[in-house]
């Protein structure tokens, strides 16, 4: 192998950040238009106008959670094995939300009622909405840390149920993550819709932007004057077998700020993840929007950036046995598995990408009523 | 030792689950390739009515397709949210194929679908089919990335364990995607859902041509259906066949439970057409035995034998006892990382170390087992030998029942005749359910058949759940009964609208 086991843990820490900020990007879209669903649009053909702007390609997007979990799975099975099973009923409720997307968006046309269809836009939004909020503290708890020990099996025990998830800080967390989903479902409705929908969507979109910008740096100063943090004490050494009994691992109040004044540049990952909202206040209802859109998807990027370089090299902290944490070094699967799966993500992600283009080229200009209105059976 | 309310629950979900995820899958890839092959003839021909076929088919298959997706990312997410010691002892082999799937199957499939329905008038005919196919291709990549996975737990090559990281380890790639047992259960498995796209097509055309509506339409469907699925129903049986006889290579228990043979039979073994079986006397009355044919299918000679339960149960115990010494090696090891003795035993007893945990039911330290404890041990490697002998039988009648039926619509479909007999076309439409009850009951025999194990021989089900309060179980199983149930039901009656509407009111223009 060419590559020696350090090196393909980073890569994979790195790979990881790539398919989180995919996900986020990609699918990201058609939760903040799901969220967004019942207060853009207000008839049934603006509501039709909103689905059908995701409904080609929503299934498409949805295959990147699929994959960052199955990539987790691969790369990093302690971290699946613990955190799919730590947060068993916030998991749960994600994948209740998942579960009502696919048939929401399939159904809802398939039956006039006037009750069947409103059902049917709430269960969107709530199906948006969800996923979007569970992420938000999930990414908020790691950086509290969650009390859960491994014994000398590795077999994970954990003492936290969902509400003690649902602490204030996750639940600002949870809120950056609606409200950054939600802004970028709006942009994405400002460009593939026209007349009111496109109108409301412009508005909301400075609302949520505004919220994303505020709701962020709060979340920073907080941890900021917060004693969140861990540190690895004493290390298993480079080229351990991953195995997270090995090492030593203490509380640091402030250890998730040390990243940014290691490597000056990760500064620049924060830093977007506040000016692209503010850009996105300053464009909303301008005809740049594809560069509103674009600074969104940036934005997204620089926030979950931001909380892989605070939380680097830990995974999943652990509140109550520091040393049972999960990090970069001793979560992964072995050097071989690890190198197999990158000469896969490297060999077929550019395709996927590339027909995932020639897709969007298809389907490129807005949905409109009179779209709907003339295509009453091929749309949604 | 594990919570036997949390481990019943557990198991209960994932085959709640799984088995709902399986009413989707077999007509997903049946209906995908059927559409794949009405669109060709289409482009091909250019006569509208193969153009109707496509799109009518289509709606049916996108209403079935949406409910094939939510109820699969369950399964994608059950093995951490419920399996959590399953998914870190062999995440390092199994989230292989499960990562592959996703990036080769799931976004082919999932990406190009969108296009199927919206892309009509966006694309020319060629681009269209060429859509068509690649969303085919993706469902039927994604069956065999899955079955590879699932085929490493009945056959786990490969791989092996690391006791510094206390758990199994990839040693070989190709060993696990040529698994010999993932051939012939991908071939077997996607010949079952062409088996049932096409059943669902005939028996729908059936139905039309019972009414005397679309007539056209559905005796063109019935011949593509007829066809298609006779090749089909005769590919499932004889890698069925295989199937077996790979089974017998590698899980020699699972078939003597399927043919509850309690005791080593002379060669050529003889196969008990019926019987019934008796677990509690661990005998079978009344047998009617067809002689060779067991040992012909399972063993491909007439001169070697097929070992009978009580014989298997023999050699579990050798390895039970074997395994002891390896497993205490392990704890060795863990106290101590450098001790190179028990690092030697380990490496010569690895294989049985697996046995060795089937005891922590029954002991907390294998070492401090007692014989009759190893006894039960051994004994507890048979699975339920009345349920596997019974669903069995019903799925390879089934199986057969497929062909004839088939067979008999072929025929008259090449006579230009499949609208001249009232009885057949009934008695293809009360078939419709038969295709998903053999479907379920071939997964219920190859993974119960499985049991004790997660992994065969590897790691035993009641270690690798996920150490969370049965009560979290016990909601999610409730909530997914009820949520599914829901869901089932309003697909029935969009599915049901879409069929009453029929091609021409369905898709007048399109279909989505």
């Amino acid at each position: 192998m060419l590559l020696d086991f350090d090196t393909l843990k980073l890569i994979w820490w790195l790979l990881l950040g790539v398919l989180l900020i995919g996900f986020a990007i990609m699918d990201g879209f058609d939760l903040g238009v799901g969220m967004l669903l019942p207060f853009v649009a207000r008839t049934d053909n603006e509501r039709r106008v909103v689905i059908n702007s995701v409904g080609p390609v929503w299934e498409g997007n949805q295959v990147w959670l699929i994959l960052g979990a199955g990539a987790i799975f691969a790369a990093w099975p302690a971290l699946y094995a613990a955190s799919f099973s730590g947060f068993y009923l916030a998991m749960l409720l994600v994948l209740a939300a998942l579960i009502i997307r696919p048939v929401g968006f399939k159904f809802r046309s398939k039956m006039p009622g006037a009750r069947w269809r409103s059902i049917w836009d709430w269960a969107l939004f709530a199906s948006g909405f969800i996923p979007s909020l569970v992420f938000g503290v999930a990414m908020g708890n790691l950086m509290e840390g969650v009390p859960f020990q491994f014994d000398s099996e590795l077999r994970a025990s954990y003492a936290f149920g969902l509400f003690d998830l649902l602490n204030p800080f996750a639940i600002l967390c949870g809120l950056v993550s609606v409200t950054m989903l939600a802004t970028h479902g709006a942009r994405y409705l400002a460009i593939k819709t026209d007349a009111r929908v496109a109108a409301r969507s412009e508005s909301a979109s400075r609302i949520m932007s505004l919220l994303w910008l505020l709701l962020f740096a709060i979340a920073g100063y907080w941890l900021w004057k917060s004693d969140f943090g861990y540190a690895i004490s004493r290390g298993a050494g480079t080229g351990a077998m991953p195995n997270p009994l090995l090492k030593t691992a203490i509380v640091s109040p402030h250890a998730w700020f040390t990243n940014y004044q290691r490597w000056p540049a990760t500064q620049l990952l924060p830093v977007i993840g506040l000016l692209a909202p503010l850009m996105i206040v300053l464009l909303a209802h301008s005809r740049l929007r594809r560069v509103a859109f674009l600074s969104g998807a940036l934005g997204i990027a620089g926030v979950i950036g931001s909380v892989g370089v605070s939380l680097f090299p830990f995974l999943l902290p652990s509140s109550s046995h520091p040393s049972s944490s999960l990090t970069v070094w001793d979560a992964s699967s072995s050097h071989r598995t690890l190198w197999i799966m990158l000469i896969a993500v490297v060999v077929i992600l550019p395709v996927v990408l590339a027909y995932t283009t020639w897709v969007y080229r298809v389907l490129r200009g807005p949905v409109t009523i009179a779209h709907i209105e003339s295509n009453p059976d091929t749309t949604y | 030792m594990t919570d036997p309310t949390l481990l019943e629950l557990s198991r209960w979900q994932f085959a709640v689950t799984a088995m709902y995820h399986f009413l989707f899958v077999p007509l997903t890839l049946g209906l995908s390739v059927l559409i794949a092959i009405m669109e060709s003839v289409y482009v091909m021909t250019g006569r509208a009515v193969w153009r109707d076929m496509t799109r009518f088919w289509g709606t049916l298959f996108g209403i079935n397709f949406a409910m094939g997706v939510a109820t699969g990312i369950t399964m994608e997410f059950q093995f951490g949210t419920n399996w959590a010691y399953y998914s870190h002892y062999v995440g390092d082999i199994f989230g292989v194929p499960l990562a592959m799937e996703g990036l080769m199957a799931f976004f082919l499939e999932a990406t190009f679908i969108g296009l199927f329905f919206f892309g009509w008038d966006k694309l020319s005919r060629l681009q269209h089919l060429v859509v068509t196919w690649l969303v085919a291709i993706g469902s039927n990549l994604s069956a065999l990335w899955i079955l590879i996975a699932n085929a490493w737990m009945q056959n786990p090559v490969g791989a092996k364990f690391n006791p510094d990281t206390m758990r199994m380890e990839l040693q070989s790639i190709g060993e696990v995607i040529f698994n010999p047992v993932a051939q012939s259960k991908f071939v077997h498995t996607v010949s079952a859902g062409y088996v049932t796209g096409a059943l669902f097509v005939l028996a729908i055309s059936a139905w039309f041509l019972l009414k005397g509506r679309h007539t056209e339409f559905a005796r063109r469907s019935a011949t593509v259906a007829a066809s298609f699925g006779l090749a089909a129903a005769l590919s499932v049986v004889v890698l069925g066949d295989e199937s077996g006889y790979t089974a017998n290579q590698t899980q020699k228990m699972k078939i003597a439970a399927m043919e509850s043979m309690w005791h080593t039979e002379p060669a050529p073994a003889p196969f008990v057409l019926f019987g019934i079986p008796d677990t509690a006397h661990r005998t079978t009355h009344d047998q009617i035995k067809v002689p060779w044919m067991l040992g012909l299918i399972a063993t491909r000679s007439t001169d070697k034998e097929v070992l009978g339960i009580y014989e298997l149960v023999d050699i579990a115990r050798q390895r039970i006892e074997n395994g002891i010494p390896a497993y205490s090696a392990l704890q060795q090891l863990r106290a101590d990382p450098q001790d190179s003795a028990a690092r030697a035993v380990l490496e010569a007893r690895a294989g049985d170390l697996g046995y060795a945990l089937l005891l922590r039911r029954y002991v907390a330290d294998p070492a401090q087992a007692t014989p009759a404890q190893i006894e039960e041990a051994a004994w507890g490697t048979v699975p339920s030998v009345g349920y596997l002998f019974w669903t069995f039988r019903i799925m390879v009648s089934l199986g057969f029942f497929f062909i004839l039926l088939f067979a008999y619509g072929f025929y008259q479909a090449a006579r230009r005749r499949c609208d001249a007999q009232p009885w057949f076309l009934r008695l293809a439409l009360w078939s419709l359910p038969l295709p998903w009850i053999a479907a379920e009951l071939g997964w219920f025999v190859a993974e119960h058949g499985r049991q004790p194990w997660a992994i065969e021989g590897v790691l035993p089900t009641f270690l690798a759940v996920s150490p969370i309060p049965a009560s979290n179980v016990a909601l999610s199983l409730a909530g997914f009964i009820l949520f599914y149930s829901t869901l089932a039901v309003v697909e029935v009656y969009l599915l049901r609208k879409y069929i009453r509407l029929g091609p021409a009111l369905a898709a007048p223009s399109a279909a989505a």
